[in-house]
């Protein structure tokens, strides 16, 4: 009988051979994420007259792989922001549980004794920007970067619409229309001739902002080898969010394609 | 040499269910000068009596700012108090770092109600000896909360700590229902006068030993809400409140108070 501490519940040596501790300590150094696996393409978001409009498809690809077709990649925080996550889905899911956990530390902290009040103080889209903008830098001085591009659509400590950007290098910015991935390239210059800057936003209604923002949807399947015809879309206003998970690109025209020459089948 | 067998440390129940240590710890509190604070529905006010140790001596202060938006009056030891002064001013700036916002006052009183309520559950530490007032705003208004050593926090519509502030909470407690719709001058004469309940015979308020801090909403140029940031005032910048409150001028003071009262800058 082996009395020493170090025996105890492990499998007896006499039965089952040497125990093999060799898995408990590997030769090689700890390792982080060095590139994304399951992702999610762009976001797209459009600042209007009183809200944002943001937008993702429902896609998760596993390389060029189009693997989930049921993905959402918006989520809504304290029913007054809408995150968008493009990049790795494993990092999004893990950033939606911990934005989980911030939304009850925050409701529980503003649980008064008139509920009325708990919708007054809470942390608005600025405050949860900037929030995502040190956790992210954080997370790459570590070495271990979230594997996301994020935008974030609400409204300000001033009850204005904001929209801002931040990515896996904690680097962040805000914009009167902001996109990420592929939309960054596609998107930005279609929403940039309605919203060239934020005094052009202020004048933008919000069935033209939805508008815009479908119609980059739109071209961004038309272009993006990565995308689906399946997206949700949200819009943020002072009264609430209204997300719709599962709409369908209409009027496509693939008639552009027909003249797309220098790849594929044509010998021409 | 000792009161009983059952107050050599803050980890010893008594037979009664008492722990000594943090009683001691309540009765420090009660050693230290008055500390007054009101809130309204727009304000809140920290008054408090400053003691100089001797005639040669400067006053001890009682007010400290914590951030823009939050402040403490303190009754105990002074030393203690600079302890968790210092964490409240950390954690308001780190909480302005990562979330861009001012740190909610309760969050901020419960995260010291926490850190004074495990020195009272561990061997070899002691509770701190010092009460708090902390009077704030923030996006749900003003608020005021009392501390104690034993970790209890809770919220005030008014409240007094320190040596006689009972005068003071009885004071508070007559005028308890006019406090709410109180502008900023009314509520700072309602804490000087709840002060003057809880003065020695022959002590009086001067502009030596009395400081006033505020604290309320306000807006800035665009008008959206920002915080009236929380000012002490001491010495000359109180001397108009005293006045307004002073015995022979309490009759006449319902009129003509409200002009030349203007201390703020």
């Amino acid at each position: 009988m082996d009395h020493r501490p170090q025996a105890w519940g492990r499998p007896r040596d006499d039965v089952y051979g040497a125990y093999d501790a060799s898995y408990l300590h590997s030769n090689t150094p700890k390792t982080a994420t060095q590139s994304p696996v399951v992702t999610g393409t762009s976001v797209v978001g459009l600042k209007f007259a009183d809200g944002v409009v943001i937008a993702a498809d429902n896609l998760a690809s596993y390389g060029s792989l189009a693997r989930f077709t049921d993905v959402k990649r918006l989520r809504v925080f304290l029913d007054s922001s809408v995150v968008g996550f493009g990049g790795d889905v494993s990092d999004m899911q893990y950033l939606d549980r911990h934005l989980n956990e911030l939304a009850i530390d925050e409701a529980y902290d503003h649980l008064t004794p008139d509920s009325s009040a708990s919708k007054t103080a809470s942390l608005n889209a600025a405050n949860l920007y900037k929030y995502l903008q040190k956790l992210m830098y954080a997370r790459r001085n570590d070495f271990d970067p979230l594997w996301n591009q994020i935008l974030v659509a609400g409204l300000d400590g001033a009850q204005k619409p904001f929209l801002g950007s931040v990515d896996l290098r904690g680097t962040s910015f805000t914009s009167p229309s902001l996109a990420t991935g592929y939309g960054a390239m596609l998107a930005q210059p279609i929403m940039r001739r309605v919203a060239a800057t934020e005094e052009d936003a202020a004048r933008l209604t919000r069935e033209q902002a939805v508008d815009v923002v479908k119609e980059c949807m739109k071209v961004l399947f038309y272009r993006d080898a990565r995308s689906l015809d399946r997206y949700s879309i949200a819009v943020v206003t002072k009264d609430g969010i209204e997300l719709k998970e599962d709409e369908q690109l209409e009027k496509q025209s693939w008639a552009f394609a027909e003249r797309i020459r220098g790849y594929g089948t044509q010998t021409v | 040499m000792f009161r009983n067998n059952y107050d050599n440390d803050s980890v010893t129940f008594s037979p009664q269910g008492r722990i000594f240590q943090v009683e001691y710890a309540a009765e420090a509190v009660k050693q230290g000068s008055v500390v007054v604070g009101i809130a309204s529905k727009t304000h809140a006010v920290l008054v408090a009596i400053k003691r100089n140790a001797e005639e040669l001596s400067s006053y001890q202060k009682k007010l400290f700012p914590i951030d823009e938006h939050v402040g403490i009056a303190i009754a105990g030891l002074t030393s203690d108090a600079r302890v968790l002064s210092n964490f409240m001013k950390q954690q308001c700036l780190g909480h302005r770092l990562t979330f861009g916002r001012n740190m909610p006052v309760r969050s901020l009183v419960d995260m010291i109600g926490s850190k004074a309520q495990i020195n009272t559950q561990h061997y070899g530490k002691r509770p701190y000896g010092v009460g708090l007032l902390v009077a704030g705003v923030d996006e749900s208004g003003p608020h005021l909360f009392e501390f104690q050593p034993s970790g209890m926090t809770e919220e005030m519509v008014a409240f007094a700590i320190g040596a006689r502030s009972q005068m003071a909470r009885t004071y508070l407690e007559k005028n308890l229902a006019a406090f709410a719709a109180c502008g900023r001058e009314e509520l700072v004469r309602h804490g000087l006068k709840a002060l003057k309940e809880s003065l020695v015979q022959d002590k009086e308020l001067t502009v030596e030993n009395t400081s006033v801090a505020i604290v309320g909403l306000g807006k800035d140029k665009d008008g959206n809400p920002k915080p009236e940031p929380f000012k002490v005032f001491d010495g000359q910048d109180v001397n108009a409140w005293i006045e307004s409150v002073a015995d022979d001028k309490e009759a006449a003071a319902a009129e003509g108070a409200e002009e030349g009262m203007d201390v703020d800058g």
